[in-house]
């Protein structure tokens, strides 16, 4: 595969960014200092990057609640991020959304809808768009597996596919609806069999393989460019956390998530990266060290940052 | 003339009340031509779609077909597929596809058949397009209009799921505005204007008013989206009313002008964001007020627009506020008990009586 050495970094550099923010922002909430819920996008980094670093900026992604790694994969600024999950002026969405909106628009985004489903029709209607217009952009949703079995999902596939619009529906299946194991609510095991019911191709991937993801979101995306209509990826991995930070999860055994955890896509790619004499110990770890250092540079920004002033309460809400 | 009331008979009055010139807004010597409500929305479509590359239409059978009710019909042939374009029965994804291609610069025009079946769209409608911009802090605007034809008329109802009047469904989300257009003259205005708007817009069209006709003007013209506008001046007693029941209105003012009661109508035709200072203007006048709507009673228009009588005019109140409104009951089908399920004018001129002589 042609993946320069400059963008196997980038996308490591990415991964561990998420990561890296992911824990920071367990930490800040686990110290009574977030409110609401944080869903952590951890174990699932290679997806989103993945499928991110095989977008133009001006490519758009919807996300979800649990879209953190997406917005950082496709570029967001961590420092307005943690910002934002702190209820901060300073943040994406000055304050108003927290962690389920963050959406970095400057970046290329549709917004982070928290409703599950809701991004796909979105997606749909930019892609509409872009076609009429004759630009050569692409819509990208996000939805875990448990977003397949909605209306909005099916709707949204269909009238992409009689379309032939330029999406790339990207399911990540991190095997849990909140509790829901997503074999007790499929009949059906390999997800992306759902695209022949569109006639669209469906392709199944290891979710935790960032370069495999790369890969068959770059074929999707060239495809969708091309005009040849979308293309349903599903991207394998798990949730290593909780539905949300500190949940219970009394549906599955600690055992269980042990052995995913094995999987775990960040060790894996620097394994790779080391490995295949692609970087050193040396540049991976300067990598690292610059991400730790950029996230406490984002927490500290963002608690040093004011709240929205109350006069301000009734801004945004009509244009 | 598709409106000869037989109130007018209940009332011992022979003839037709529901006439055009019951209301009359374009001054004379303006050059108009008469058409009806649902020319009138056709025509704000065209003559947007001409105007905006970027306006386009999209919802179910509105394409050579013109829409169940033909308010498209001829534009397909006009701008073809493209721009009036057909969709599968997939109303979410009709709303959700219009603000998508909305946060994209597109001003997408989408059609629910039925503001009955907008119940499949409303998670798009009320959780999206109205809140995307507050929750992203500013960073985007949605720029569309849902077009629903509602309501009922009497002898004319298709039952429990195609008559409702459902406005307050999305008066009751912020973010939203919820036109509601009563003549030809403000339904062709008050579209382009919602057209024009950078704000989700439910645009509400009341199925019995498509084949009322009115004069409209030929030049361009928008309508301000927010306020409610005052169907006729009077002194004695306001009614505040929308969509069909301005007419109703209208009628029983007429009808009462004999006896020397003098009514003023404020028409709320945008629904949301409401128009609070008109009728609390109006009120604070007339000292009387009647609220009707086809909505059903509980938590309706009509409750909404009393509490702001109260709120900004209790102390000029000379009688307490009498309430019209659709029974609070599914539609129903047969004549007999589809019978007084909505106000008509007649019962107008009852509230008004009542509340003179209070």
């Amino acid at each position: 595969m042609d993946v320069s050495k400059d963008m196997m970094l980038e996308m490591y550099r990415r991964m561990v960014r998420i990561r890296e923010f992911e824990l920071a922002a367990i930490d800040l909430f686990k110290r009574g200092m977030v409110k609401g819920a944080i869903h952590a996008y951890i174990g699932q980094e290679a997806s989103g990057v993945g499928v991110c670093m095989a977008l133009r900026k001006d490519d758009l992604i919807a996300g979800t609640h649990r879209s953190h790694g997406h917005n950082i994969a496709k570029g967001a600024d961590t420092k307005k991020m943690m910002a934002e999950i702190l209820g901060k002026e300073t943040g994406y969405c000055k304050g108003r959304g927290g962690s389920m909106h963050i959406a970095a628009f400057e970046t290329g985004s549709l917004g982070a809808l928290a409703v599950v489903g809701a991004g796909i029709p979105i997606a749909v209607g930019a892609a509409l768009a872009f076609k009429m217009r004759g630009e050569d952009r692409v819509a990208v949703p996000f939805t875990g597996d448990a977003g397949c079995n909605t209306g909005n999902w099916h709707e949204g596939l269909n009238m992409a596919s009689i379309w032939d619009l330029p999406v790339v529906f990207v399911l990540e299946n991190n095997q849990y609806g909140v509790s829901t194991r997503i074999t007790n609510s499929c009949k059906i095991e390999d997800l992306s069999l759902r695209a022949q019911s569109y006639g669209i191709p469906g392709v199944r991937v290891d979710g935790f393989d960032v370069l495999a993801v790369y890969q068959a979101a770059k074929e999707a995306v060239e495809r969708a460019r091309r005009g040849e209509g979308p293309t349903l990826l599903v991207t394998e991995s798990y949730r290593f956390e909780g539905h949300y930070a500190g949940e219970p999860e009394v549906y599955r055994d600690r055992a269980e998530v042990q052995e995913w955890r094995k999987k775990d896509p960040i060790p894996r790619f620097r394994k790779y990266l080391l490995d295949n004499g692609v970087a050193t110990e040396s540049e991976v770890a300067a990598i690292e060290a610059e991400i730790k250092q950029e996230i406490a540079e984002a927490v500290k920004f963002a608690q040093e940052s004011p709240q929205p002033d109350p006069a301000t309460a009734m801004d945004y809400i009509y244009a | 003339m598709a409106a000869v009331e037989k109130d007018a008979v209940s009332l011992g009055v022979t003839k037709p009340v529901m006439s055009p010139d019951l209301i009359v807004q374009v001054p004379p010597g303006v050059p108009a031509e008469e058409m009806s409500y649902q020319e009138a929305i056709r025509e704000a479509l065209r003559e947007e779609m001409m105007r905006d590359p970027s306006v386009f239409l999209l919802g179910e059978d509105i394409g050579k077909h013109g829409g169940a009710f033909g308010v498209t019909r001829t534009l397909y042939d006009q701008f073809g597929p493209e721009r009036v374009r057909n969709t599968p029965i997939s109303e979410n994804t009709i709303a959700g596809t219009a603000i998508g291609a909305a946060l994209v610069g597109m001003r997408p025009v989408a059609e629910i058949m039925f503001v009955d079946f907008s119940g499949l769209a409303i998670d798009q409608i009320a959780n999206q397009a109205a809140k995307l911009r507050f929750m992203t802090g500013g960073q985007c605007k949605v720029p569309m209009v849902v077009r629903m034809p509602q309501g009922g008329g009497a002898g004319k109802s298709t039952a429990a799921q195609h008559s409702q009047s459902l406005e307050v469904w999305y008066a009751h989300i912020p973010g939203l505005k919820v036109v509601f257009p009563s003549t030809p003259y403000d339904a062709k205005g008050l579209l382009k204007a919602a057209i024009r708007d950078d704000n989700p817009v439910v645009f509400l069209e009341q199925k019995f008013l498509y084949s009322f006709r009115g004069l409209v003007p030929k030049e361009d013209y928008v309508l301000p989206i927010g306020k409610c506008d005052i169907k006729r001046q009077g002194t004695d007693v306001t009614v505040v009313a929308s969509g069909y029941m301005v007419w109703h209105a209208m009628a029983a003012a007429k009808l009462l002008e004999p006896e020397g009661i003098s009514v003023e109508v404020v028409d709320v035709r945008t629904i949301s964001p409401l128009d609070e200072d008109t009728i609390g203007q109006s009120v604070r006048k007339t000292g009387r007020a009647v609220v009707v709507a086809e909505a059903v009673r509980s938590y309706g228009p009509a409750s909404e627009w009393a509490m702001v009588i109260i709120e900004q005019a209790f102390d000029y109140l000379k009688a307490p506020i009498v309430r019209l409104t659709g029974r609070f009951s599914p539609v129903p089908f047969a004549d007999s008990i589809e019978k007084g399920f909505w106000p008509d004018t007649d019962d107008v001129v009852q509230a008004i009586r009542k509340v003179m002589a209070y």
